[in-house]
């Protein structure tokens, strides 16, 4: 009779293939997924600087009055108070990223989506936003109206 | 003489067995007792959800995703396709009430311990379905792209973006970029039509498989009493659900036609946020209660203690059959009925005082 002969334990090699077997394996998902996860991240647009932009002209605006002035990709509320002042704030609301209006019934700036509220200067006074809009400086030229970043 | 049909039917036996199933389906019975009634909410969610199917189909014949054209082309279905309007109002309608429904199913099956031990993988399996069916509302909202969805996904992406670490690039990645925008758009509307979809049907498939296959639970209060009452599953069963189908297809044609579903106005990059901005009622619960924590709380902020709450309850609310071990040992366990009943309450208060304000 034949004798099965004993396969003697080779734990090293085994041990060793596991761990190349093991490394293989994570080596090919992370070839197959970090092509998808790259793809996934959307490229960074190019966006050009924007320092300064124009915003229509003084004698066409009222005062105690308002609007959104497209500054590159974001917009910015220009307001024009009661006793003449130009002002320049970032319009989107610091609590979460709704784009902020005038009031004049207020006298202030209002956030339409959770009644948050600033004042003229851009300082949040009531409701959730939890900071102060960004202000920008408003320079005028003539007739027109440039705003630009504060520095 | 055998008619054509019974030729078919032999074909097909003959290949694939046929005879076994059908005798399977014979054999099965749904339990009959007085709260029978809540076992009807899961074939109406699968209804209103083959309706999604068909009528989100059709609308895709005539959608066009981007910035430039997606309002004006369900404008245009509104308008300018023949019965457009009906087939939009429907989707719209459908989707709120199988949010609904499915909301029903799971409660009942919750209270009436359904998820306990053998059936924690159907538990499971409809959770995520449930979560899957808020993707589905949330990023379908988007798609007409006017102006209080657009807001509404600004706010409901930057909630998201508030999550620790994995927040911000959670909610690039759902933006396609900084901001809302057109790619936002192209990306829902993939969600909406492709991913979503895809992954629904896995989980309905598992889902239904193991309801067919372990049958309809019972209630525990039910089990004790000796005397079993129950009816076959088909056909008796089949033909109650089918009517009750058709009952649910009446009054959405009434909600569609008597109650057609606003477009709005096309959404403005450049626009001011207009009042009344507010997601979907499903969501309005979790969105008023972000209004009551305060700004910021200890050293957390508000909100990222909001969406931690949140998303813990939901996790331990989906993880349920594994922590109610007495519901599976067969005992009474009312601890889990009062939370449940707590959230129930919870719900409908904060969604009534979301919707007033
Ligand atoms: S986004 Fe402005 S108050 Fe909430």
């Amino acid at each position: 009779m034949n004798q099965i002969p004993e396969i003697p334990e080779n734990k090293s090699k085994r041990d060793f293939l596991q761990w190349v077997l093991a490394g293989g394996v994570t080596a090919f998902l992370g070839a197959v997924l970090y092509p998808i996860f790259a793809y996934l991240n959307p490229p960074k647009q190019a966006e050009v600087e924007v320092s300064s932009v124009k915003a229509g002209k003084l004698s066409e605006m009222e005062k105690e009055s308002g609007k959104i002035i497209k500054f590159g990709t974001k917009p910015v509320i220009l307001i024009r108070t009661a006793n003449d002042e130009l002002r320049a704030f970032s319009a989107t609301c610091t609590h979460l990223d709704c784009t902020v209006q005038f009031r004049k019934d207020f006298g202030m700036i209002w956030c339409a989506c959770h009644n948050g509220k600033y004042d003229l200067n851009g300082r949040n006074i009531s409701g959730p936003p939890p900071r102060p809009l960004d202000e920008f400086r408003v320079v005028i030229q003539g007739d027109e109206i440039l705003i630009s970043k504060k520095t | 003489m055998k008619t054509l049909l019974q030729r078919i039917y032999l074909w097909i036996d003959e290949r694939v067995e046929l005879q076994g199933l059908v005798e399977y389906m014979g054999k099965k019975y749904v339990p009959v007792h007085r709260h029978s009634i809540w076992y009807y909410f899961g074939g109406v969610s699968l209804f209103l959800f083959i309706i999604q199917v068909v009528t989100g189909i059709l609308l895709l014949l005539y959608y066009k995703s981007g910035e430039e054209l997606a309002f004006e082309s369900i404008n245009f279905i509104m308008s300018k396709v023949q019965f457009g309007w009906l087939i939009r109002s429907i989707h719209s309608w459908t989707a709120n009430l199988f949010i609904l429904s499915a909301m029903i199913h799971m409660f009942s099956v919750y209270f009436e311990k359904a998820y306990r031990k053998p059936r924690e993988i159907t538990w499971v399996t409809g959770m995520f379905m449930f979560f899957l069916a808020l993707g589905f509302g949330f990023s379908g909202y988007l798609l007409p792209w006017n102006e209080l969805a657009f807001f509404a996904t600004k706010v409901g992406t930057d909630i998201a973006g508030v999550v620790p670490i994995i927040g911000r690039p959670l909610m690039i990645f759902l933006r396609g970029g900084d901001e809302v925008t057109g790619a936002t758009l192209s990306r829902f509307f993939g969600f909406h039509v492709a991913v979503l979809p895809g992954l629904f049907t896995v989980f309905l498939s598992i889902h239904l498989l193991l309801v067919q296959r372990q049958g309809m639970s019972e209630p525990l209060d039910i089990k004790k009493e000796t005397e079993q009452k129950t009816m076959p599953f088909f056909p008796n069963f089949i033909l109650r659900d089918l009517t009750l189908w058709l009952l649910v297809l009446n009054l959405l044609a009434i909600l569609a036609v008597f109650f057609p579903w606003e477009l709005g106005k096309k959404a403005e990059a450049f626009a001011s946020a207009p009042a009344g901005i507010k997601p979907e009622w499903y969501f309005l619960y979790m969105f008023q209660t972000l209004k009551y924590i305060p700004g910021k709380l200890w050293f957390l902020d508000g909100e990222i203690l909001g969406v931690l709450l949140f998303g813990i309850a939901g996790f331990l609310w989906t993880m349920v059959p594994f922590w109610d071990r007495k519901s599976s040992r067969g005992e009474q366990n009312r601890f889990v009925n009062y939370i449940g009943l707590f959230i129930v309450i919870y719900i409908i208060i904060f969604t009534i005082i979301g919707w007033l304000a």
